[in-house]
């Protein structure tokens, strides 16, 4: 086990190398940095100092090199707009982010789970067969949209919780959170079910899906026929055998979140990375851009990782075999 | 009052066409310590019977009639807690297959301490002493180690034991066991078997064992019930069934069993099985499309030689080739096919017999030896062109019909694609008529041929497998265990059908099975593998009578004795005058 988790990580490392050269050739191929920088009014000797302190003419090489030193220490230079390091920025938006895509994660599992177990037990019932039907509004409707509903429904006609921002934040330490008030509470709710939508849908059909499939094996069967209770079957034995391909694609859907949940951060005015990003892109600001690209990487390379160790905590098989 | 008592017993599948009865007026009973044997073909209603017994039916099925009563008191009609309260704990159940039966995740200890801690009052620590107890009796060594391990890391006869001990483990009064021992070896059969008769005798458990096995049925019931189409047409002691049967259906079951002791010229046509005795047009190969241009060059000695023959899988690839493990599926096997001969091979699962067939059909590159076919050197030839030549000359049939025929296809093309591929026929109308013609000689009869493959049973599909192997005018034909996956009476048929068209085209056949008594029927000689080496190679009457290789003497010997079986009709083959009719 402990060769395929470094193994894991060995290659964690190849792509985050592969994601660090694109996000550093944005630097070079999307427009001249030094233009970017200084006024109209510069001149040519000026433009050309500041080529030689920036270090652009050394060869391509160092420069990358240089690149990944400073990345490696969450180094990726001043913002052009803003004027303030990168790192900095990130630092004060991720944890808006992190706390949307937790509690939306949790609203996906927690909806999604006991609803797919349940369909995928009492198949062909009314209820079941509702709550099919009703999930599938999750996926065929934009998220916009839903957003938008959702604000109309809940903040402008009955007028319960906030229509955006985030409000009611407190600090500890660097951290900005949300959570330690009933105002944070309050304007968190409406964006992290939003964004929920679709995965408890996703979530739904694959548990209930790998349960048709497992209730149909013959351990299932011969559980049933030592007389184990309904409860024991249903989760400790069926679910746990689901749970390989569910916890793959809630993986990858979390890291989807983190990443992209530009559209939800856009709509409810969410002071998250996604909104950064998107501002960012409005005014080719490349130091933001390239460091949203290796973090976005990472957090990727983070959580499979993560999903490839839980792996081995749920299938023994895998552990036999080494991972292959 | 009997331990068990089935009475009356009707189970009703609702279907959208009406209901469908799968078992109907069955009373059957169980004494203490009995083996109670229910014997059938598959749709008999057999494992409905079980599945009815422990309340387990698959939905929509439904108890429309009858009761059970376990030692007097009724169960079937008790609300579900209470009925589940009775499974595992008053009776039993063992599966076929004993890779599937246990939950994968979790392990021994987990599953019986389980069990155990559901039904009786006791500690975890006492039910894990207990589960220990019961592992070491039913044969697992060092139990105290194992029982922390988990199902893929026991074998197949190993997990078998854990299923026995898991169904043990809450001291049952009644065990079902629904084909114990269809997915295991010979060998392991045997050992299984032996267990559960002394575990039924230790404990005073009665039991039922459902299967279509007769050696089964013969080695360890005591008394016996054969069903069919969902009745109970017969019941008694064991030995008074098997030897002396009233209804005509066990008649024709039991003339249906492929002898251990005896070569029978073919197997009577048996009556009460589907399509049995369809005219199936017999074949002239003098004036036959498929002996008019078999442009097969004459030749002299063996048609296939193998000689050195070797297969070595990579089961565990790795950059620096010493670091690589291998599989020695195959190790220099050799053997020669005459002309005309039916050669079998047999062995146990992983003995490298199909490894083999597989070798000679080119599905495998071997990697070591040469393979001789009707003059040509089939391991050296490199272009496919050449090599097609041979492949028409030769044809496969496969063990699974399920699988080995595409869904997609009607059985018009199926037929007619090896015939399309090697461009055997003049045209479209030529293609056709000869697909016709065959689908007669197979006994499935030309209007299969606008039908798909899901449209026919197992039996049939097998039919279908035969006659597109003979569409390209094959010289010889491999057969790996065409009927392993049929019943008992279908694969009658089928053996009676393949023995036909040998006799009538003279084709030389590989003939591959497990099963010993199916190779005595077929075989000519027979090659006895084990481990990838070949053990012995003799004439298939002189191994059954006089076995000279250690190891072909202990498969013979676990061979089910089935001298208990009725002899009424049988044709004992003239040339191989036997002691046993």
């Amino acid at each position: 086990m402990l060769s395929f988790i470094a193994r894991r990580v060995l290659q964690a490392f190849v792509v985050m190398a592969v994601v660090s050269l694109v996000s550093f050739s944005l630097f070079n191929f999307v427009g001249d940095p030094v233009n970017n920088m200084v006024g109209q009014e510069a001149s040519r000797e000026d433009r050309l100092q500041i080529r030689e302190e920036l270090g652009l003419n050394d060869p391509i090489v160092i420069q990358f090199a240089r690149f990944l030193g400073n990345a490696v220490q969450g180094e990726f230079g001043l913002s052009y707009r803003i004027r303030r390091p990168v790192s900095e920025l990130i630092a004060e938006r991720i944890p808006a982010t992190l706390e949307l895509v937790f509690v939306s994660a949790l609203v996906a599992l927690g909806l999604g789970i006991p609803f797919g177990v349940y369909t995928g037990i009492k198949r062909g019932t009314f209820a079941s067969s509702t709550v099919l039907t009703v999930s599938l509004v999750g996926v065929s409707l934009p998220t916009f949209i839903i957003g938008i509903g959702l604000i109309y429904l809940f903040a402008v006609y009955l007028g319960w919780l906030p229509s955006s921002g985030r409000r009611g934040v407190e600090e500890i330490g660097w951290w900005r959170t949300s959570f330690l008030s009933i105002d944070g509470w309050r304007s968190i709710i409406l964006p992290a079910l939003t964004l929920s939508l679709f995965q408890v849908t996703m979530i739904l059909r694959l548990v209930r899906a790998e349960m048709l499939e497992v209730m149909r094996t013959d351990y299932i069967k011969f559980a049933r026929a030592r007389g184990l209770s309904e409860q024991k079957i249903n989760y400790g034995v069926a679910l746990r055998n689901t749970l390989v391909p569910v916890i793959t694609i809630v993986g990858l859907n979390v890291g989807g979140l983190i990443a992209f949940s530009v559209i939800t951060e856009t709509v409810f005015q969410w002071p998250g990375t996604g909104l950064m990003f998107i501002q960012a892109v409005d005014f080719v600001d490349i130091p933001i851009m390239a460091a949203y690209l290796c973090f976005v990487a990472l957090i990727f390379v983070l959580i499979n990782l993560v999903v490839d160790i839980l792996y081995f905590v749920i299938d023994p098989r895998l552990r036999l075999s080494g991972g292959r | 009052m009997s331990l068990l008592d089935i009475k009356n017993l009707q189970v009703d599948f609702p279907t959208r066409r009406g209901v469908f009865t799968a078992v109907r007026e069955v009373t059957l009973s169980v004494e203490p310590g009995e083996i109670l044997g229910c014997v059938g073909e598959s749709g008999a209603g057999k494992s409905t019977i079980g599945n009815a017994v422990i309340g387990l039916l698959e939905p929509p099925g439904r108890m429309a009639e009858g009761e059970i009563d376990l030692r007097g008191e009724r169960i079937d009609n008790l609300p579900y807690e209470a009925v589940r309260r009775i499974r595992g704990r008053k009776i039993g159940m063992i599966f076929q297959d004993p890779l599937t039966s246990l939950n994968p995740l979790q392990t021994i200890e987990r599953q019986l301490v389980e069990t155990i801690t559901t039904h009786l009052p006791m500690s975890e620590a006492e039910a894990r002493q207990k589960s220990i107890d019961l592992l070491d009796r039913v044969g697992i060594p060092d139990p105290e180690i194992r029982i922390q391990q988990y199902p893929h890391q026991f074998s197949g006869g190993m997990r078998q034991r854990v299923v026995i001990a898991l169904a043990l483990c809450a001291d049952p009064e009644v065990i079902i066991a629904d084909e114990p021992t269809t997915a295991l070896d010979v060998s392991i059969q045997a050992q299984i078997l032996d267990l559960v008769r002394e575990l039924c005798r230790e404990r005073q458990v009665g039991m039922i064992i459902i299967t279509h096995d007769m050696g089964v049925i013969a080695d360890i019931t005591d008394r016996v019930a054969v069903m069919y189409r969902g009745k109970v047409v017969e019941t008694g002691p064991t030995a008074k069934i098997l030897g002396d049967p009233d209804h005509p259906y066990t008649k024709s079951l039991i003339s249906a069993v492929p002898r251990p002791d005896v070569r029978l010229k073919r197997f009577p046509l048996v009556e009460y099985i589907e399509s049995a005795g369809d005219a199936r047009k017999a074949l002239d190969i003098s004036t036959h499309w498929l002996g008019q241009a078999r442009d097969f060059s004459k030749m002299d000695g063996p048609l296939i030689r193998l000689k050195d023959l070797n297969m070595r899988f990579v089961t565990k690839n790795a950059i620096l080739p010493k670091n690589r493990v291998y599989l020695d599926a195959v190790k220099d096997v050799s053997f020669d096919i005459e002309q005309g001969e039916v050669f079998g091979l047999v062995g146990e699962s992983g003995s490298g017999k199909s490894t083999v067939a597989r070798m000679i059909a080119g599905l495998y590159k071997p990697t070591g030896g040469a393979i001789h076919f009707a003059g040509g050197e089939l391991t050296a030839i490199a272009s496919e062109r050449e090599k097609d030549i041979y492949r028409r000359q030769m044809q496969m049939i496969f063990q699974d019909p399920y699988s080995s025929l595409n869904p997609r296809m009607r059985v018009l093309d199926i037929v007619a694609e090896p015939i399309r591929f090697h461009g055997l026929a003049e045209d479209k109308a030529h293609t056709e008529e000869i697909v016709l013609d065959l689908l007669e000689h197979v006994g499935l009869g030309a209007a299969a041929a606008i039908k798909y493959p899901h449209e026919f049973s197992g039996g049939q599909r097998q039919r279908i497998s035969i006659a597109r192997a003979l569409a390209t005018r094959p010289r010889f034909l491999i057969c790996d265990e065409p009927t392993s996956a049929l019943d008992v009476s279908i694969q009658a048929q089928i053996l009676n059908l393949l023995k036909d068209l040998q006799e009538e085209l003279g084709l030389t056949m590989l003939f591959i099975s497990h099963d010993l008594p199916v190779i005595r029927q077929m075989c000519d000689r027979v090659g006895v593998m084990r481990n990838g080496m070949l053990c012995e190679i003799a004439e298939t009457e002189d191994l059954f009578e006089n076995p000279q290789h250690p190891y072909s003497q202990h498969l013979l010997e676990l061979m089910p004795r089935l001298e208990v079986l009725s002899q009424e009709g049988l044709e004992v083959e003239a040339d191989h005058p036997t002691g046993a009719a």
